[in-house]
Order: C-alpha cells, then sequence, then structure tokens
C-alpha cells in the first residue's frame, strides 16, 4: 500500500482530503490526515461576533464531519517532519512514513512576538479578532463599553485574510452607529503599509468608503510595542498612539511544526514553487493554504482554488508525469462594509483588482470593487456553501483559474 | 505606465511610480531615485538594496522584519537608513514593486 499523509485538517487539508479519497483506489492507497484538534473554525465568521452577527455555535463544527469514509484520521500532536526520511515524528514517539505529504499546517497568529502585546491589558481592553478567545472576549467588552478610541493596527504582513481588518472598522462603524454612541467613538486604522489601499484600481473605487464613514487612517506604523501603562503603541520610529481599545492583527508566522522542522523561511511558512505547488525542497512534498509562501493572500478561496491545481499535480507526480497545471494565484474576497453592503474582489499574481461584474451561474452576477447589498448576500450565503459545499471538496461554479469574464480593465 | 529618462537612460514605471522592470535598473538609476527621496546612498543602503533584489528575484515576499533578521541592519538602523517608510522607499529605489496588500 502507498501511503499519503495531509497534515493539517483546517481548510485546505479537509478539501484535499475529500478530493484525494474520491480519487484514489482505496486498494491502492492509504491517506492519513492528521490534527491536533478537533474542532473546525468557520474563521471568516469569527469576524461577526464582537458585533453580536454571529455566535460561537455559528462558526463551530467537529473537524470528523467533513471527512469521508475510508481515511485514518490521527488527533494528536505532531513534534516534527523528517523530509529526508519522507516521515512524520509525533509527540508520543510515534513515527508514520508517507510516499507523499502534503501540508497544510496553516498559519497563527504569535502575540508573543511583540513586547507588551500580551501583556496586563490582553482580553481586557486589547483583543484580536483571529481566534475564538478573541473574538468572544471583544464581544463581552463591546457590549459595555461607552465610548473612546478604538484603534485597529495590524502588527506585520502577511496576515491571514488581508481585508478582515478593513471589514472590521466598517463593521464597527456601522454597531457603534447602531447603538447610539458613534459621536463618542474615534476610529482610526493604523497599518504598516502605505495605506489602506494599496493597489490603484481598489484605492480609486473603495478609500471614500473610509471618509464618508469617517475613519482615520494611520499608514506607514510598524508596530514595536505596546505600553500597557500608558496605553500606547510604539513604532520603530518612536511615534506613539494611544488607544482605549486596541484590536490588533498580531504577527502571523507559519505553524511551530514547520519551525521545529526547520523547513520554513523566516516566518516559517514553507518555501513553495508558485505554479506547481511543490515543495522547493523535496519532490514528495506539496504545501497547501496558508502555509505555503506564494505570493498571494493568506485565505480559503486561495486554499479552494489552489486545491483543483494541487490536485493534477499530485496526480501526475504519482504517474510520473511533469507538473502540468499552474496556479496562478486566484484569490477572491467578499469585503463587508457595513450597513448591509458589501464589495467583491477576484485576483490572482499578475491581476490587480479590476472593477465590473462577477458572473457566477445561478447566482450572481456580483459587483466587483463596487459597495452593494447583492455582495453581502454573497457573503451571508457563502456560510452555507462553505460548510456544504466547500469543505467537502465537490464542485463549485467557479474556476480555478482567474477569468476575466466581466472585469474592466480601463475603468 | 510612464516613461522617464533617468541617468541617461528611459526606464518605465508604474501609475504608483515604481519602476515596472527589476532588469532596467542599475546603479546610477538608483542614486538618482534616491536623490528624489533627498537620501544619499552610503555602503549600508547599497548592502540594503542588493539584499532586497536579491529576496526578490527568489520570489519571496519582502518584509521590514526580514530586512532587520538579514544581518546587514536591525529594523532601527533600517528606518535610519530610509526615514519613514524603510520598506516602501527601499523597494522604489531597488527598483522593485510598492509593497501592496491584496487591495
Amino acid at each position: 500500500m502507498k501511503k499519503i499523509i495531509i497534515l493539517g485538517a483546517g481548510t485546505a487539508g479537509t478539501i484535499m482530503l475529500n478530493k484525494l479519497r474520491k480519487a484514489l483506489p482505496r486498494d491502492e492507497w492509504t491517506i492519513t490526515i492528521i490534527d491536533q484538534h478537533r474542532t473546525h473554525y468557520y474563521q471568516p465568521g469569527f469576524l461577526f461576533i464582537p458585533f453580536g452577527i454571529y455566535n460561537r455555535e455559528d462558526v463551530i463544527k467537529p473537524k470528523a464531519d467533513f471527512f469521508p469514509p475510508g481515511v485514518n484520521v490521527i488527533f494528536d500532536e505532531t513534534d516534527k517532519i523528517h523530509p529526508e526520511e519522507s516521515s512524520i515524528l509525533m509527540k508520543d514517539g510515534t513515527v508514520h512514513k508517507y510516499d507523499y505529504l502534503i501540508i497544510a499546517t496553516g498559519t497563527q497568529t504569535r502575540p508573543e512576538e511583540t513586547p507588551g502585546l500580551k501583556g496586563d491589558l490582553w482580553y481586557k481592553e486589547i483583543f484580536d479578532f483571529y481566534t475564538i478567545e478573541g473574538a468572544m472576549a471583544l464581544r463581552e467588552y463591546f457590549k459595555r463599553w461607552e465610548g473612546g478610541h478604538l484603534v485597529m493596527n495590524i502588527a506585520e504582513v502577511p496576515y491571514k485574510c488581508p481585508v478582515a481588518p478593513l471589514e472590521f472598522v466598517f463593521l464597527a462603524d456601522d454597531y457603534f452607529t447602531k447603538i447610539g454612541i458613534r459621536n463618542k467613538v474615534k476610529i482610526s486604522y493604523v497599518t504598516p503599509m502605505s495605506g489602506a489601499f494599496t493597489k490603484p484600481r481598489a484605492t480609486k473605487m473603495l478609500s471614500g468608503l473610509l471618509e464618508e464613514k469617517n475613519i482615520d487612517v494611520i499608514p506607514d506604523f510598524y508596530l514595536e510595542s505596546v505600553d500597557n501603562e500608558k496605553k500606547v503603541i510604539r513604532s520603530y520610529d518612536e511615534r506613539e498612539i494611544s488607544f482605549d481599545v486596541l484590536t490588533i492583527v498580531p504577527v502571523n508566522m507559519g505553524s511551530e511544526i514547520i519551525e521545529r522542522s526547520n523547513m520554513g523561511d523566516d516566518l516559517f511558512f514553507v518555501p513553495t514553487d508558485k505554479h506547481t505547488l511543490r515543495s522547493e525542497q523535496y519532490e514528495n512534498i506539496f504545501v497547501l493554504g496558508d502555509a505555503a509562501n506564494i505570493p498571494t493572500s493568506k485565505a480559503g478561496s486561495v486554499a479552494h482554488f489552489a486545491a483543483d491545481i494541487l490536485f493534477e499535480n499530485l496526480l501526475s507526480a504519482i504517474e510520473g508525469r511533469e507538473l502540468h497545471a499552474k496556479f496562478d494565484g486566484h484569490a477572491n474576497c467578499y469585503i463587508e462594509t457595513g450597513g448591509g453592503k458589501g464589495s467583491l474582489i477576484d485576483f490572482n499574481y499578475e491581476t490587480e483588482p479590476l472593477p465590473g461584474t462577477f458572473p457566477l451561474p445561478g447566482i450572481g452576477p456580483f459587483g466587483l470593487l463596487k459597495n452593494t447589498r447583492m455582495n453581502h448576500y454573497g457573503k451571508v450565503m457563502f456560510r452555507w456553501i462553505y460548510w456544504h459545499i466547500l469543505l467537502k471538496g465537490k464542485e463549485m461554479p467557479i474556476d480555478p483559474l482567474m477569468s476575466m469574464a466581466g472585469k474592466c480593465k480601463n475603468c | 505606465m510612464e516613461t522617464r529618462t533617468i541617468a541617461g537612460k528611459s526606464v518605465s514605471f508604474t501609475e504608483d511610480g515604481y519602476m515596472s522592470d527589476m532588469h532596467e535598473w542599475n546603479e546610477d538609476i538608483a542614486k538618482e531615485l534616491a536623490k528624489e527621496e533627498n537620501i544619499e546612498l552610503d555602503d549600508l543602503h547599497w548592502k540594503v538594496l542588493g539584499f532586497l533584489r536579491e529576496k526578490q528575484a527568489a520570489g519571496v515576499s519582502l518584509t521590514i522584519r526580514s530586512v532587520g533578521k538579514s544581518g546587514i541592519v536591525d529594523i532601527k538602523g533600517f528606518y535610519t537608513l530610509f526615514p519613514g517608510g524603510p520598506l516602501k522607499l527601499s523597494t522604489k529605489i531597488a527598483g522593485l514593486p510598492k509593497p501592496a496588500s491584496c487591495v
């Protein structure tokens, strides 16, 4: 029997597991999935929890509900990968050999990388919304908050779901307006990038929203430390911004398994061929989703599109053929903008988000870089699609490679 | 896309003012681009520019943190070399694309 191991049972690993089990004969291939956690989180939903739109129950289900029959499931802690020996060492000393490995260990927030961030105010007046714990703690805080300075800060790039902090400030504006204290809340968006928007078309189409919603943008702010006593964030060039409540995207890094295995770059993302999705170093290792260092967004949509390409290439590798499928970095993201509206972006390695329409058979079209109710419904519907179609690796009416249909280059 | 003559060479730029082709770059162009940002390039600047160009050519995403870990300068030193927005300015002078998010 030949063996495939999938390391990580998040969005990427689960999609891959379903695709592979369907395609590979059970009498020739055993497929094993390894993860230390048993709960699957619908992570796009975390964003809605602080505002009471979703509850914990809306975003969690058992991982095992999404595994097909006929696979080995190991819920246990991995120590490291031994790529030279094609094996995985578990924390309890067990060794699992593989013929092919798919790394889908994702990205993690590492608040401890920033001095002072995980200090006295952590989950009291400083919150992340990239974990269920952070999102729930922020929900409790917002229930009682009477106003002040809300600072949304991004500590480092890259990070998971690049539009999430923007969506967060849009939803915050909406929420504080609805509960009647928007006039007592100042909202600042503090980013290490040159602005909240950095691509020409998106800037032109969407940056007006920030002004309209009275959100201050403070660009080029690269976080060095958090001072819990003075309640300020401090940058490397010694600027200070004071806050009453700080919501933060902590430094993102790859898994500690990658770190311990010495297989990552300086942020512990795995060097991966951006077209074939095979490891740069090892011929029998492929990398899917946020764990890879490929230069596109860390997002579920990318993992979903890339899964089709990786699947093709893995089958080619198994049959000794050349890896002919080429990933283009395709990403597709809804952007909640508050007030029951949303925007949509669709892009890849080469093409920035462009305006136009996004055709989706049976459901769309949606408006690209436009602010519409239809786009918001798309985001709302997506949770159902995620649980019932996407994770199970079923076919969706959307091509893995980006299409120019509906997009306008010169708008 | 716009074309400008810099250091005697015709160079094309994207609409955000960054060189569109890193292979059109040379040291004389870098000196001119640095001058436009009021920066005079010394040895340390050149080492950072070389590091960034090497990483970019290898397809690696550039971050302030990775420059800080490069052994050339720490993050504070990087700010001293390119005040205000070190990665934004250094990539511009190194003839590389603008560091950008997805939107």
